[in-house]
């Protein structure tokens, strides 16, 4: 069992670049569990980290979207937004090109996937590696769920992905971690920005917490775009990471709505 | 409907030095290269960055094309707002709904 390490974070650009604008309390309280899970995953010695994002148009786009992508790159960099608008400095992030060939083509197996050898990171990324590798030295494993341009894989798809992970975890040798990225509800980028559905999310998370995976799976995207705006399409992420630690609880470190941060802050690790 | 190239646009100028450095030399040759409408271009060039949003563009795209034109955060949202005032509800996309639900 190769898989030490399993948690679900926030990824919004907000987070670091907008941080001097948050209610303090709030915002401190949300680092230290960003802290905390940082000193969990080391805790668990991780030879690499699959990161389970939704990024935003940044590397895949309409003329040839891929549902799901799995990096396979010696390297990264990121992050390809404006430095000073997400105060986070261009930097390059290792990869594990070997260890990501080996877990695509064991998840081949189940689901088909895209790879990429060449991918710049976005705020999907680079916001989750600045809190849990803030020395950028723990090779990384980039995963995409397209969550922005309809049509977008269903979520029992993304419960399926997220087994073939585990799968493929189990037959590596090597002890890796995986978190998952991505907002609950929220309405980012547009002027509803800032707009959170606080009861929904506590509803989605209880749901994601127990790991009921028929209560997950029942979403459908109009119910999800009507209460939970498109930025909800990002709890594919959410549903991938249970389906990857299928039968397993989760506790809940961290959730508030943070209006500058667009987002409902997220911390959650899963007990494996 | 262009939309997609207006989208094709943004997304290649966020992502690449190169176009942007295209897009500050010559902007009439970079615009050539993609189908859009008389309102779309001037739409880009002005930039009105309320009727990209009403037209569709999603805000992921739209929010780095705002602050590569100098907009702050609040003025970004802000020129959204104004533009829904002036030009009416989204015309397509994801936003479609999210227009129509305010007053």
């Amino acid at each position: 069992m190769s898989l030490v390490f399993a948690g679900a974070l926030s990824h919004a650009p907000g987070i670091t670049g907008r941080a001097a604008r948050a209610d303090p309390s709030l915002r401190d309280a949300f680092y230290a569990n960003l802290d905390r899970m940082r000193e969990a995953l080391e805790a668990q010695r991780p030879e690499a980290l699959v990161v389970i994002g939704a990024e935003h148009f940044a590397n895949f786009f309409m003329n040839n979207m891929p549902s799901l992508c799995v990096g396979m790159a010696d390297a990264y960099s990121g992050p390809i937004e404006d430095e000073a608008w997400l105060g986070i400095k261009r930097r390059k992030v290792p990869g594990a090109p070997e260890l990501s060939q080996r877990l695509i083509t064991e998840m081949m197996q189940d689901v088909d996937l895209a790879y990429a050898q060449e991918w710049q990171f976005d705020h999907g990324i680079m916001v989750p590696l600045h809190f849990l590798t803030p020395r950028y030295e723990l090779p990384v494993v980039p995963v995409n769920i397209n969550c922005q341009g309809p049509p977008l894989i269903p979520l029992a798809r993304c419960w399926a992905f997220g087994r073939a992970l585990r799968r493929a975890c189990e037959r590596a040798a090597e002890r890796i971690a995986v978190v998952s990225t991505g907002g609950i509800s929220h309405w980012p980028a547009t002027p509803d920005s800032g707009k959170i559905n606080e009861q929904w999310d506590r509803e989605f998370l209880a749901k994601f917490l127990d790991n009921r995976r028929a209560e997950l799976l029942a979403y459908s995207d109009e119910e999800t775009h009507r209460d939970a705006g498109q930025g909800g399409f990002e709890i594919r992420t959410f549903v991938a990471l249970a389906g990857c630690t299928e039968g397993s609880k989760a506790e809940l470190w961290f959730y508030a709505p943070i209006p500058i941060f667009a987002v409902g802050c997220t911390v959650a690790v899963v007990r494996l | 409907m262009s939309l997609y190239y207006v989208q094709k646009l943004l997304f290649q100028l966020n992502r690449d030095p190169r176009v942007r450095k295209r897009y500050e030399e010559n902007l009439d040759s970079l615009l050539e290269e993609y189908e859009l409408t008389a309102e779309e271009r001037a739409a880009i060039r002005s930039p009105d960055i309320g009727l990209l949003y009403v037209m569709g563009v999603n805000g992921q795209l739209l929010m780095h094309y705002a602050a590569l034109r100098g907009f702050e955060w609040d003025a970004y949202i802000e020129a959204m707002r104004a533009g829904e005032r002036r030009y009416g509800p989204v015309r397509t996309g994801l936003y479609v709904r999210a227009g129509m639900s305010r007053p």
